[in-house]
C-alpha cells in the first residue's frame, strides 16, 4: 500500500497512471491495441498535440492563449483559399504560416508592450480571428481544388502518417528548447518571477512576443494539417481547442501560475485525453459523455497534483 | 509563577532538515518575550507551529495550562493565539474596517451592517491610539500603518498571545516608536507578546526575557534580560564570539567609475547627481521613503527616467533598461529579495546563472556543464548553504538567498559598478559578516560599490563615504573621517527646523 502510494504520488505519478490506464484499456477494450487503432489515436491528437507544445510555453511564462482554436481554423482556411486562388500549394502554405505568425505576433505585442492582460487580449483576438475565418469563407466550408493538398495528411513515411511525424518532431524540438536553451529557461524564469527576471537582464517583453509569435506559427502548422485531413477549410473547425490544449498541459503538470513545465508531462496529458476519447469511441459511448469524462479526468489530475505537492511539504 | 504560554519538547522535521528538535520554554502573562536566532535557526518554524499553519511532529503547546492541538490558524485564533507575519496579510483594495473584520462581518441575513462595522472599528482604533479612519482603503496606508492594522486585527480577535515577526523591518523610526508604545500597552493589559527581531537593541528595549534558537535547538532561555548582554546574545546566536562584525578596511579610491547626473523620475522629481570611484564603498543612508531605492532603480534603468544620464568609466551609458545596464557593467541587487530578486521555482544554480549564461550559451543553447561548474564554484566560494545546486531557491534562508543574488552578478564577468540595496535585510549576524567581507573583496578588485541601507550602524560600519537622502534629495555627504551617528541621522530626518508634533508619519 505504502509502495503504491509512493508510486502514485512520486514525480512520475502521472506516467504511472498513464501506463496503468493504457494497460487497462488495452485489456478491456476490444480492438484498442491494434496498429490501425493506434495510428488513428495518434492522428486524432495531432492538432491538440501540436498546439500544446507552444501552449506549454505560454502557460509556463504565466500567460494564457485563448486564440489558438481560431488561429487553427483561420490558417486552415487561408491555406485552402490561397492554394485555390494561386494554384500553388506552396504559396497557400506560406500564406497560412505567415498569417498564423502575424496573429501570434499581434497577440504578443499587445500583451508585452501595451501591457494588456493576456486573457483579455487573446479572448479578443480569438473572436476577431474566428470572425475573419467566417467572413473570408462566407461561413461555408471551402473545398480544395488541388488533390495534392490531401497528400499532406495522407502521405506516410515508414508506414506512419506524416502529421504524426510532424507532431513527434515538434515534441522533440520544443522539449529540447524548454530544457536546453536559454529561451526555455528564460520562459520558466519569467513564469517564476517576471520582475526579478527583468532586473536580472532577461528581455521579458521580447520573450513574451516571441512566445506568442511561435504559438501563432505552430497553430498555423496545426491548421494546415487539419485542413488537409478534413479536405477543406472549415471556418468552424477546432472550436474549444484552446481549452483542450490547456487541459492537456495542466494534466501534464504545467502550472497555471507559471514557472513549472515539462514536455514529457504534456505529451502524457495529450495522450490521456486521446485515449479517453478513443476508448469511448470504440465502446460506442455517445460523444456527449466525452465532455463529462474529460472534465473529470482534468479534475482528478489536478487533485492528484495537489495531494502530491502537500505530501512533499510544498505550499 | 506558572507560564501562560508554554512550548514543550517541540520537534519538527522537513525533508532533509531537522527544523526544530526538542524545544521547550515558557512565557509568563503580561510580558514581552524576544525570540532570536540566525536565519534558519528555527524561529519561523516555531512561529508557524504556534500560528496553527503547520503541525509539530512531536511536543505540544499549551495556553493558560490547556494543551492545544492547532489544526489550522482558525484553531489558533479560537485559543487566542495570533501571529502577525512579516509579510502583511491585508487585502489592499478593502477598507481598514473591512480588513479588520474580514471573515466575521457583522451582518443581518448576509447583508453587511456597515454602520456598526465602522463604529466598532473606529472605537477600537481609537482605543489603541491609531489615527486612521475605518473607511480608508488599506492600499493608501503607509507600511507602518498597515503593520498597526495587523496588530489591531489581533487585538480584535481577543488574542491573548500575539507573536510579531520582524515587525519593524520596513518601518521608519517614528513608526517603530508608535509600535513600541502599543506593545507596552498590550503588555500592561496582560497579553503575552512574542517578539521576533534581528535588531538586538529592540530586544533589549522591549523584552522582559528572551529565547535564543540555534540550528533548531534551544541555545539559551533568559526569563529576565538583566543577566544578558548584547555580546552574550550574539555569542549564543552564532555559537562563537564575533567582535567586530563590520571589519572595515580602507583602500585607496581610484578614478570615477560611476557618474550620475540630473537623475529624476516619476517618484523622484528633483534631479540628483552623485559619483562613485573605483575601489570605493559608497553608502546611501536615508529613512524609508527618502527615495534611495527609487534613485538606484532609475540609475539601473529599472524604472523609466524623466531626465538624467549615467556614465561608466567616463563613457555615457545607453542603459535605459536593466539588460543594457548589465551589458555595460552596472548591476543592481534589489531591495526586496522575494519580490524582484529571486526567481521562485528555479533552482539555486539557475538563479545564479540566469544572467551570465548568455556568455557561454552559443546560439542560445545551454552548456549544462559550464552552468553546473559556475554554480558549484560560487556555492563553494560564497559558502552558500544548500543541500544541492538543484534545490529550489525558496527553500534557502534569507542570507543564502542573498548570497545567490550576489553570485548572480559575480558570475557576470565585466561588472564595474555594483549597487546593493539593503544587502543584509533579514539576514543573520554570521551571514552579514560574510557579505561585508565579500563587498570589501570586490572593492579591492576595483569595483565601485554603492550600498543602500536603512541601518545606520551598517552604513557607517562598511562605507568609505556616505550620502544621506531625505525626501527625494541629497541632504548631506560625509567622508569616513567625518562620520558621526548623530549628524548623519539628523540630516536624514525631515523637517529639522519646523517642529510639527502632529504631523502624520508617512
Amino acid at each position: 500500500m505504502a509502495f503504491l502510494k509512493r508510486l502514485l504520488l512520486g514525480e512520475q505519478g502521472l506516467l504511472v497512471i498513464f501506463v496503468i490506464a493504457f494497460a487497462v484499456v488495452s485489456v478491456f477494450v476490444p480492438s484498442f491495441l491494434t496498429e490501425r487503432n493506434m495510428l488513428g489515436l495518434f492522428q486524432s491528437v495531432v492538432t491538440i498535440g501540436i498546439v500544446s507544445c507552444t501552449m506549454m510555453f505560454c502557460l509556463a511564462s504565466r500567460d494564457f492563449d485563448l486564440s489558438v482554436g481560431s488561429i487553427v481554423a483561420f490558417t486552415g482556411m487561408v491555406a485552402v483559399m490561397a492554394s485555390n486562388a494561386s494554384g500553388s500549394i506552396v504559396i497557400g502554405l506560406i500564406a497560412a504560416l505567415a498569417c498564423g505568425t502575424f496573429v501570434g505576433f499581434v497577440n504578443g505585442a499587445i500583451i508585452a508592450k501595451l501591457k494588456i492582460n493576456a486573457l483579455i487580449t487573446t479572448l479578443a483576438t480569438m473572436q476577431i480571428v474566428r470572425g475573419l475565418a467566417l467572413i473570408s469563407s462566407d461561413g461555408r466550408a471551402v473545398g480544395i481544388n488541388d488533390p495534392g493538398f490531401y497528400q499532406l495528411a495522407l502521405s506516410r513515411f515508414l508506414g506512419i502518417p506524416t502529421p504524426i511525424w510532424i507532431m513527434v518532431a515538434l515534441f522533440c524540438v520544443f522539449g529540447f528548447v524548454l530544457n536546453r536553451s536559454v529561451f526555455g529557461r528564460n520562459t520558466l524564469a519569467i513564469g517564476g518571477n517576471p520582475e526579478a527576471s527583468r532586473l536580472a537582464g532577461v528581455n521579458v517583453d521580447g520573450m513574451r512576443i516571441w512566445i506568442f509569435t511561435i504559438q501563432g506559427l505552430v497553430c498555423a502548422v496545426a491548421g494546415i494539417l487539419l485542413a488537409s485531413r478534413i479536405t477543406s477549410g472549415q471556418p468552424n473547425a477546432a472550436t474549444g481547442l484552446e481549452l483542450s490544449a490547456i487541459s492537456a498541459c495542466v494534466l501534464g503538470g504545467v502550472s497555471l501560475a507559471g514557472g513549472r513545465a515539462a514536455m514529457t508531462g504534456v505529451i502524457v496529458g495529450v495522450l490521456i485525453l486521446g485515449i479517453a476519447e478513443n476508448a469511448m469511441n470504440l465502446l460506442n459511448i455517445q460523444a456527449f459523455y466525452q465532455y463529462l469524462v474529460r472534465g473529470l479526468i482534468l479534475l482528478l489530475a489536478v487533485l492528484l497534483d495537489n495531494v502530491r505537492s502537500t505530501g512533499l511539504g510544498r505550499k | 509563577m506558572a507560564d501562560f504560554l508554554s512550548f514543550s519538547h517541540i520537534s519538527k522535521t522537513y525533508p532533509g532538515v531537522k527544523a526544530l528538535s526538542d524545544v521547550s520554554f515558557g512565557v509568563g502573562k503580561g510580558s514581552v518575550h524576544g525570540l532570536i536566532g540566525e536565519n534558519g535557526a528555527g524561529k519561523s518554524t516555531l512561529i508557524r507551529i504556534l500560528s496553527g499553519d503547520t503541525a509539530a511532529d512531536d511536543g505540544e503547546i499549551s495556553v493558560d495550562g490547556v494543551a492545544q492541538h492547532f489544526g489550522s490558524t482558525r484553531d489558533a485564533f479560537a485559543a487566542g493565539v495570533v501571529v502577525v507575519h512579516q509579510e502583511l496579510q491585508l487585502v489592499p483594495e478593502l477598507t481598514v474596517a473591512e480588513n479588520l473584520r474580514l471573515g466575521r462581518f457583522p451582518n443581518r441575513a448576509g447583508v453587511i451592517d456597515f454602520r456598526s462595522l465602522k463604529d466598532e472599528v473606529n472605537r477600537r482604533l481609537k482605543e489603541i491610539g491609531l489615527t486612521v479612519d475605518a473607511d480608508t482603503k488599506v492600499s493608501r496606508l503607509s507600511l507602518g500603518e498597515r503593520q498597526m492594522i495587523e496588530i489591531a486585527k489581533a487585538i480584535m480577535l481577543d488574542a491573548r498571545v500575539i507573536a510579531l515577526d520582524e515587525p519593524t523591518s520596513s518601518l521608519s523610526s517614528q513608526e517603530s516608536e508608535v509600535l513600541f508604545r502599543l506593545i507596552g500597552e498590550l503588555r500592561a493589559a496582560g497579553k503575552v507578546i512574542i517578539y521576533i527581531s534581528h535588531r538586538l537593541d529592540e530586544i533589549f528595549r522591549l523584552c522582559d526575557g528572551c529565547t535564543v534558537l540555534r540550528d533548531g535547538k534551544l541555545a539559551a532561555h533568559h526569563p529576565m534580560m538583566s543577566d544578558v548582554t548584547r555580546e552574550s546574545l550574539v555569542a549564543e546566536m552564532v555559537g562563537r564570539e564575533i567582535s567586530d562584525i563590520w571589519g572595515w578596511r580602507g583602500r585607496p579610491a581610484g578614478e570615477v567609475r560611476l557618474k550620475v547626473e540630473a537623475m529624476s523620475g516619476a517618484r523622484l522629481p528633483r534631479p540628483i547627481d552623485f559619483e562613485a570611484r573605483a575601489g570605493e564603498i559608497l553608502g546611501f543612508f536615508g529613512l524609508v521613503g527618502s527615495g534611495r531605492s527609487e534613485l538606484m532603480r532609475l540609475v539601473y534603468g529599472a524604472d523609466p527616467r524623466r531626465s538624467g544620464k549615467v556614465s561608466i568609466d567616463g563613457v555615457e551609458s545607453s542603459g535605459t533598461n536593466p539588460r543594457r545596464s548589465i551589458r555595460e557593467g552596472l548591476v543592481l541587487c534589489s531591495e526586496d529579495r522575494k519580490f524582484d530578486g529571486i526567481v521562485q521555482g528555479l533552482s539555486v544554480a539557475e538563479n545564479i546563472v540566469i544572467s551570465a549564461r548568455r556568455h557561454f550559451s552559443p546560439f542560445g543553447l545551454l552548456s549544462l556543464r559550464r552552468e553546473a561548474d559556475t554554480a558549484a564554484d560560487f556555492i563553494k566560494q560564497l559558502r552558500i548553504r544548500t543541500p544541492s545546486a538543484k534545490q529550489d531557491i525558496v527553500n534557502l534562508s534569507g542570507g543564502n538567498q542573498q548570497k545567490v543574488l550576489l553570485a548572480r552578478w559575480l558570475a557576470e564577468s565585466g561588472v564595474k559598478v555594483l549597487i546593493v540595496d539593503e544587502p543584509t535585510r533579514g539576514i543573520d549576524v554570521g551571514a552579514k559578516a560574510e557579505i561585508y567581507e565579500l563587498l570589501y573583496h570586490l572593492a579591492e578588485k576595483g569595483l565601485a560599490i554603492v550600498v543602500v541601507s536603512s541601518e545606520l550602524p551598517e552604513v557607517m560600519g562598511i562605507s568609505d563615504r556616505v550620502i544621506v537622502m531625505c525626501e527625494g534629495r541629497i541632504a548631506a555627504r560625509y567622508e569616513r573621517a567625518e562620520f558621526n551617528e548623530h549628524a548623519i541621522l539628523a540630516s536624514a530626518l525631515p523637517d529639522r527646523t519646523a517642529g510639527e508634533p502632529n504631523k502624520k508619519a508617512s
